[in-house]
């Protein structure tokens, strides 16, 4: 293919996050023979320690170092990118809350195809590359093919190419600063204040053995009741996809998922939840899924161990009287 | 404050079960019940809320066919100002991107001050709000989850980040946001709202109007086409319990004591 594959590091507190084995796969998949530089910003000596890592598994490793660049932005960062990426290169980007907000507008900026939330590589013919994505929340999928041969902005989803163990080795550190801020630094339009942490709520879900996990199949406000009987005959914890809580239904610490908080019970009960990765993404250490849910083409069925097609508002209310049947005898 | 919401008709999901056609090359589209993509309309509510507080007007505008007014038409009955359909054969088919510089042109034809969109439709590409604002070259945020209008030139912006944090930014105006759901309940749209405006004219601009060159945009300015849609096979999925109510639950019972769901 011949052109430059980047991939760009997210890092926090001096190192980097678990995107940056799983680029290296895809930029594998994407293209067997080429060469990869991570491509990484930030300032001092947590900047460095972060390069030190990256450098024993990249080819190479470029790196933007500037105090503003402590709390790195998309806005501040993407016109340096811009400055530093050669013509017709490639750039992955994880397909987070960092990479949706720096990715489209680089791709507009570079003149680059842009392919949002891709899942696998399926090869490059002529230029044009076939990509797997998923759409209407993993529903259905779809092959896509782009015109890659101008350059392309990439973001890719976390967690769906398997990191890379294989070290490469010796990469290269190299100081792009220079380059990157020749003009200096675009900061006025759009200020970084302060990051507000997420509030703690009455149960902390991310102890919890058992958790009894609520979605939008819920229906109705009204019948959040019987989720938190079910939860007490099980003796577990009530937790919840998105949408109950932007309907102010539970409170955000008992959302599940990459914008809520990341779980490791036994047992996960999904319950009227479709599965989408933002919600499967905050489940980790393998519990044991149970999904109920009355489509039986929803995402969730791909991840649960036992699956039950049916109307949870049917189900819960006998499955709760059996188990507490059985307790009591 | 001028505000542009952009919206989009998308298949609703939680009225859908969305099933790939015979040949694999779209989902099937009978029977599929299309409402306004579910981040805008939290994007909308916000534009009203933003308007009534510090004056100005609300518009929405969406790119599609002529069955994209009924979502435009709805948005005015929650209570934006005026719509705007961006319709033309040529727009068929259109890119992330060819729907940005379809948006840009419209942009570029008024003075808005703020312009909103939802922070991701059907597609799951979240890429249109971010292209947008690179091709006017103005400030955009992702994922806004709190905004407060400061003065006529400044806002403070709230975005959503991994964990359930937050990232606080003061931005200039104008700007593009992409709204992220929960950041307002949304009001229900009334019968009454919707009698009020079904007869209001919604104007109509086609390529021509926006001086968009035909060729840039649709299939034939695409970059990215969509091959084939198919249901992907992950694993070997859940093992389906299967029986009667009663059967089910027995079996559910003896593998939730085996994994200590049931103590
Ligand atoms: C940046 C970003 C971050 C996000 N972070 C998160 C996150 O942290 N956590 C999260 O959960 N989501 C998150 N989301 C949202 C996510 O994309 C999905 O929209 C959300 O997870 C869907 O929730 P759900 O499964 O409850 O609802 P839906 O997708 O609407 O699914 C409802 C399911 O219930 C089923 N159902 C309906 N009625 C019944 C019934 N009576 N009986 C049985 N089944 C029924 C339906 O078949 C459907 O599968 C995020 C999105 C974005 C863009
Ligand atoms: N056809 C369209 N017309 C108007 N706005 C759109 C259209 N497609 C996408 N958008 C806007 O862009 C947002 C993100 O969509 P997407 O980038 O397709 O995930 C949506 O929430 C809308 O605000």
């Amino acid at each position: 293919m011949g052109q430059q594959v980047f991939a760009y590091i997210i890092h926090k507190d001096g190192v980097a996050d678990d995107t940056a084995l799983e680029l290296i796969a895809a930029a594998g998949k994407l293209d067997t023979d080429a060469s990869v530089t991570a491509v990484i910003a930030g300032a001092g000596s947590e900047l460095d320690s972060v390069c030190n890592e990256v450098a024993s598994f990249f080819d190479e490793v470029w790196k933007i170092d500037n105090p503003a660049l402590a709390y790195v932005t998309a806005e501040v960062l993407r016109p340096l990118l811009v400055r530093i990426l050669p013509k017709h290169g490639i750039v992955l980007v994880p397909h987070d809350h960092f990479g949706m907000d720096l990715a489209p507008g680089l791709s507009i900026k570079i003149n680059a195809a842009y392919l949002p939330d891709v899942v696998d590589f399926e090869g490059i013919d002529n230029g044009k590359l076939k990509a797997v994505r998923e759409e209407y929340t993993g529903q259905v999928s779809t092959h896509v093919l782009s015109d890659i041969s101008q350059g392309a902005v990439i973001t890719v989803r976390p967690g769906s190419f398997k990191a890379d163990e294989r070290k490469s080795g010796d990469g290269l550190v190299i100081d792009k600063t220079a380059q990157a801020i020749e003009s200096g630094l675009l900061v006025g339009a759009h200020r970084f204040l302060e990051i507000i942490e997420a509030q703690v709520g009455e149960v902390d879900i991310t102890k919890s053995d058992i958790l009894v996990s609520v979605g939008r199949g819920i229906e109705d406000q009204d019948n959040m009741e019987m989720i938190f009987e079910l939860a007490e005959a099980m003796a577990g914890d009530v937790s919840c996809s998105r949408p109950i809580v932007d309907a102010k239904w539970l409170e955000k610490s008992r959302q599940v998922g990459t914008s809520g908080q990341t779980v490791k019970p036994k047992v996960y009960m999904a319950l009227g939840i479709s599965g989408a990765f933002q919600h499967v993404g905050g489940l980790k250490g393998s519990p044991f899924v149970i999904a109920i849910n009355k489509n039986p083409r929803a995402p969730i069925f791909q991840v649960a161990d036992v699956g039950i097609v049916g109307d949870i508002l049917d189900f819960i209310p006998e499955l709760t009287e059996r188990i507490n049947e059985l307790k009591s005898a | 404050m001028e505000i542009l919401v952009c919206v989009k008709r998308v298949p609703d999901p939680s009225e859908n079960e969305i099933e790939v056609n015979k040949d694999g090359t779209d989902i099937e589209g009978d029977d599929l019940v299309y409402s306004v993509n579910e981040w805008d309309n939290y994007a909308v509510e916000e534009a009203i809320r933003i308007r009534d507080k510090v004056g100005g007007s609300v518009t929405v505008v969406s790119v599609g066919d002529e069955e994209a007014e009924e979502v435009v038409r709805r948005e005015m009955a929650m209570g934006a100002d005026k719509g705007i359909l961006l319709s033309d054969d040529a727009f068929e088919g259109s890119d992330g991107k060819g729907i940005a510089s379809i948006l840009t042109a419209q942009v570029k034809k008024e003075n808005y001050d703020l312009i909103l969109t939802g922070a991701l439709a059907d597609d799951g590409a979240a890429q249109v709000g971010g292209m947008l604002a690179a091709m006017l070259d103005w400030p955009f945020a992702s994922l806004v989850n709190f905004i407060e209008i400061l003065d006529d030139k400044k806002i403070k912006v709230g975005r959503e980040i991994a964990g359930g944090n937050q990232e606080m930014y003061e931005m200039d105006l104008p700007c593009v946001l992409s709204i992220q759901t929960g950041i307002n309940e949304p009001r229900y749209v009334s019968i009454r709202g919707i009698r009020k405006v079904a007869s209001l004219e919604i104007p109509v601009h086609t390529a021509g109007d926006l001086g968009i060159s035909p060729e840039s945009v649709g299939e034939a300015g695409a970059n990215t086409k969509c091959l084939d849609y198919f249901v992907p096979e992950l694993g070997d999925g859940a093992r389906i319990l299967e029986g009667s109510t009663d059967e089910i639950i027995d079996n559910l019972i003896e593998l939730l004591k085996a994994k200590g769901g049931i103590k």
